[in-house]
């Protein structure tokens, strides 16, 4: 059984390529087989994201232009042997992609025996965005809690119960959850951020996990190692919980609260 | 909050009123994302037409598209002004 996860928002710079280099991570970690595909055609970036940039030969659209075939363009993760990726093209050609074409690369893999094919979709409403979310069985929305990512999120909500295989099938939209990433509690609690709760409810969809702002994540993606592997930093650790979830797990929500200040900084402030 | 922080101006709570221009703007897209392309233009043209005759504001005028086993029904509700408070202007 493979299930099949776009990882989209809408608007560019949220984080989507982290998240989805981070989850896929996280579930070859638990023992999954997953691939993750970069839909970015023109604008690569999960290679270098994960780390794999100088290792790419063959790409997506190699494969269905038959070019090359799916194992040869298929690169295997340096710390997880059940973890491959399959880079974007860096053509300029935007039909590069075609939807027979992405649902045969899809249908191999599922043959393959991936339990999980996670799609990095590119920002924007475009060809590349429709083809990433159009196989999916479950979507990860990721939003900044900020008023254009909010709104590009539930302009994306539509096209998900719209323009998917499912949605034209009438199965239904599928599993749509939230993802939210750069969330600060300490200016949530001052009243300078949306919560959780608020985009939950201007959204209307489930949390599927939230991502403290953090350093790391910067520091992650400068040395190519998925923010999730930093066990001690918050964003990973958010990240693993969120992976939990993703596999149906309980977690409790982690890092959504301020932390309380001691007397000194109480009087005299930071 | 800090004693110090009754020195410096405080930033009003401004996560409200993004809450509230988000739920706004999120439901007026809503009604109109499942619908035909031309729905807002068409929108915007019938507002364009009552305002010859009424003075509305931009909000008077309310499509929905109203899915059935029958095939779709286009809605349109305008809200006038109160009586005494019309402005009728004749184009």
């Amino acid at each position: 059984m493979t299930e099949t996860i776009v990882i989209t928002s809408g608007k560019g710079g949220v984080g989507k390529t982290t998240t989805s280099a981070s989850l896929a991570s996280g579930l070859a970690q638990r023992g999954h087989k997953t691939a993750v595909i970069d839909f970015d055609v023109g604008l690569r970036n999960l290679d270098l994201i994960m780390g794999c940039e100088r290792r790419v030969v063959y790409d997506f659209v190699n494969v269905i232009q038959g070019e090359a075939t799916l194992k040869q363009a298929l690169i295997r993760d340096k710390r997880h042997e059940n973890l491959y990726v399959l880079a974007a093209s860096q053509t300029r050609d935007k039909d590069a992609l075609t939807q027979e074409g992405v649902g045969r690369v899809l249908d191999e893999l599922k043959q393959d025996g991936f339990e999980y094919i996670m799609c990095d979709s590119p920002a924007g409403i475009e060809k590349g965005a429709h083809l990433a979310m159009y196989f999916a069985d479950r979507a990860v929305v990721v939003v900044n809690p900020e008023v254009s990512s909010v709104r590009d999120s539930d302009r994306i909500l539509g096209l998900l119960s719209s323009k998917t295989r499912r949605a034209e099938k009438g199965e239904g939209p599928g599993a749509q959850q939230l993802l939210l990433t750069r969330y600060n509690p300490v200016r949530v609690e001052a009243g300078e951020m949306m919560s959780v709760g608020d985009v939950e409810e201007i959204l209307g969809i489930p949390v599927l996990g939230v991502i403290p702002e953090s350093e790391n994540v910067l520091a992650a993606s400068n040395s190519g190692v998925p923010v999730i592997h930093d066990a001690g930093s918050i964003a990973g650790q958010a990240y693993a919980d969120a992976v939990s979830r993703l596999l149906g797990e309980d977690a409790a929500m982690r890092f959504v609260d301020a932390p309380k200040k001691g007397f000194f900084k109480r009087m005299f402030g930071t | 909050m800090s004693l110090l922080d009754f020195l410096r101006p405080r930033p009003k709570n401004t996560a409200n009123i993004a809450r509230e221009r988000l739920r706004i703007i999120v439901a007026q897209e809503r009604v109109t994302r499942d619908g035909p392309d031309y729905l807002p233009l068409l929108r915007n043209e019938l507002l364009e037409v009552i305002r010859k005759y009424v003075h509305v504001g931009a909000d008077a005028v309310q499509i929905n598209v109203e899915r059935s086993s029958e095939g779709e029904v286009l809605e349109l509700s305008v809200a006038l002004p109160e009586a005494g408070k019309a402005t009728g202007t004749s184009g």
